[in-house]
């Protein structure tokens, strides 16, 4: 790639989400909004190697983007009405304001809101609401995409292209919800986030164990969000989750590559601005509503940990009650599993086994290498070491992630070899 | 990929000279773009060098200079930490940054370090670096062999 066209990409990375987002207010259609805006895209890689780049890249964009919405609406007749409505639009604005970019900065955070919560529509998805929302608002390429969530570029394509043409057939609105159906899209919208970040924090398969850009792109539109929506908390909350859980990324894996577990972590290694900036936004959550939210829940775990200078300094009793609230706001056997776990910190593995023992039989479970791998560890911690291989070597057999495998076989030949039990060396 | 981006001192940073209410109102803006944009993840600015000190290494001695320093271009006037997704981005946002007397300025780009950029090599050629994990594993690694002699001798 040239240096004209690197500059270009990054132009790209910075405008991509502000012009689709206002030619989506323009034209009511997302997909045409970024059919239009490439076509700008296409129009800059043209000129700008030869003319330079101009000085306010951002209007020279939005600027040819309309005259090429105009040019599609004169095309297509039948909409004319639409296209009266676009030309009036410019030239009001053109008239009203020399300066085209501060008219396009009024409806900016408007625009960017609508189009976040059209971009994660329940009607579509969850794989192509993410798909959409990196390729939307991210700015990522189809083939940055597919190469993050271990998909072939065409697939991914396929399923942008998919999801705009759903957003137009069903007329899906260009709006941010309001009232009680603004709470509920508002979570749709938190999720495709979280799950985005996830998706970088631990692979769900293959020798990437992690891939922190994308974690890196999570956190910036948790950021955007709450800075559009401020008084939100479990945005706050959500903001607050992924900078204190992403502060413990480097310190994840070993200088070997191995994966290196919470408890285990050298905690020096830990990314000290990230965990203030956690703090900070969870002390923001938690001003705003004294009702916590599952993210702003999550985050205070998250945050228990951010605060023990050492592992052993890990307050597990106030961690145990948070997962006593998690558990009752959202009942679920992944939270129930995790609250064994701190109950068996707080007080003991038979404690934490008692809870976990309950989940044996859950269907939703089947399948979920952490149950057996947890529900091993404490076998092994109550001495019950027979029990304990066996579990490990289920979760084994279940986890698709390479490097987690290795991590249990470990733990399983240590466990097979010793006789001494209940060290307390597994987690 | 973080990037700092340094802007280095001038005449009227050095005499400790408020900006002027227009800069304060664009740098303003421009800060509120880089959290918009959801990328900005601190930033400073610092007083001049006159009231700032140097502390010079040689072997075991230390001698402290204080400030004003002379080579003003090359002073730090303060500084801003953001994350993007390369060089290019940064430049981009640099581009950016406010500039309303015309002034010649200057600033600088560059990435910070993260621990992907030290390869094994590095890693084994400065252990003490990593000494907490090296003698975490030899922990783990004592063990093991412990419970492997204790289960041999109950053989």
């Amino acid at each position: 790639m040239t240096d004209a066209h690197r500059a270009i990409d990054a132009v790209w990375r910075l405008e991509s989400a502000k012009l689709i987002a206002a030619l989506a207010r323009i034209t009511r259609d997302v997909g045409l909004a970024e059919d239009l805006a490439q076509d700008a895209l296409v129009a800059a890689l043209e000129q700008w190697p030869e003319s330079g780049i101009p000085d306010k890249p951002g209007a020279w964009l939005m600027a040819t983007a309309k005259r090429r919405a105009i040019d599609h609406f004169r095309r297509n007749r039948l909409i004319e009405r639409k296209h009266e409505q676009i030309a009036h639009d410019l030239d009001e604005r053109q008239d009203a304001t020399p300066d085209l970019d501060s008219s396009i900065d009024d409806h900016v955070g408007d625009d960017l809101l609508r189009l976040i919560f059209t971009a994660c529509h329940p009607r579509l998805s969850m794989e192509a609401r993410v798909a959409l929302t990196l390729r939307l608002l991210g700015g990522l390429t189809t083939d940055e995409i597919a190469r993050a969530f271990l998909s072939t570029e065409a697939t991914v394509a396929q399923r942008i292209v998919r999801a705009k043409r759903t957003l137009a057939e069903d007329r899906v609105p260009f709006e941010v919800p309001r009232g009680d159906e603004f709470r509920a899209r508002l979570e749709a919208v938190l999720q495709v986030i979280y799950l985005v970040f996830n998706e970088g924090y631990s692979a769900t398969s293959g020798e990437d164990w992690i891939r922190p850009s994308l974690c890196e792109e999570a956190m910036r539109l948790g950021r955007i969000l709450a800075g559009l929506i401020p008084d939100e908390a479990e945005v706050h909350g959500l903001v607050a989750l992924m900078e204190l859980q992403a502060s413990r990324l480097r310190a994840r894996v070993s200088s070997s590559g191995a994966p290196v577990l919470l408890l285990d972590q050298d905690r020096s290694r830990w990314d000290q601005l990230l965990i203030r900036r956690g703090l900070d936004a969870l002390a923001r959550a938690e001003s705003l509503d004294e009702r916590r939210g599952l993210y702003t829940l999550q985050a205070s775990i998250a945050a228990c940990h951010a605060r023990a200078r050492t592992a052993g300094d890990t307050d597990w009793r106030a961690i145990a009650a948070v997962y006593d609230r998690l558990a009752e706001l959202t009942p679920s056997p992944v939270v129930e599993l995790n609250r064994g776990v701190a109950h068996a910190m707080a007080f003991g593995p038979s404690a934490g086994l008692e809870i976990v023992d309950a989940l044996r039989n859950e269907a939703s479970l089947e399948g979920y290498h952490l149950l057996p791998s947890v529900r091993g560890d404490l076998l092994a911690k109550v001495g019950r070491r027979e029990e304990a291989c066996a579990e490990l070597e289920r979760a084994v057999s279940m986890t698709r992630n390479a490097r987690e495998r290795e991590l249990l076989l470990e733990r399983l030949e240590v466990l097979s070899r010793g006789p001494r039990v209940g060290d307390g060396n597994g987690h | 990929m973080r990037f700092m981006l340094i802007v280095k001192a001038n005449k009227d940073s050095e005499a400790g000279k408020l900006p002027s209410a227009e800069l304060l109102k664009e740098m303003g803006r421009f800060n509120e773009e880089l959290i918009k944009a959801g990328v900005m993840l601190a930033g400073e600015g610092l007083h001049p060098s006159s009231k700032g000190a140097r502390v010079f290494f040689s072997g075991k001695k230390r001698t402290v200079v204080d400030g004003p320093f002379a080579e003003t271009k090359e002073l730090i006037a303060g500084f801003w930490l953001i994350q993007a997704k390369s060089l290019d981005e940064a430049i981009e946002w640099v581009k950016r940054v406010p500039n309303p007397t015309g002034e010649e300025g200057q600033i600088e780009i560059r990435q910070v370090q993260s621990e992907e950029d030290f390869g094994p090599e590095l890693i084994a050629a400065a252990p003490e670096v990593f000494e907490a994990e090296r003698k975490f594993r030899e922990r783990d690694e004592a063990a093991a062999k412990e419970r492997q002699r204790s289960a041999t001798k109950k053989r």
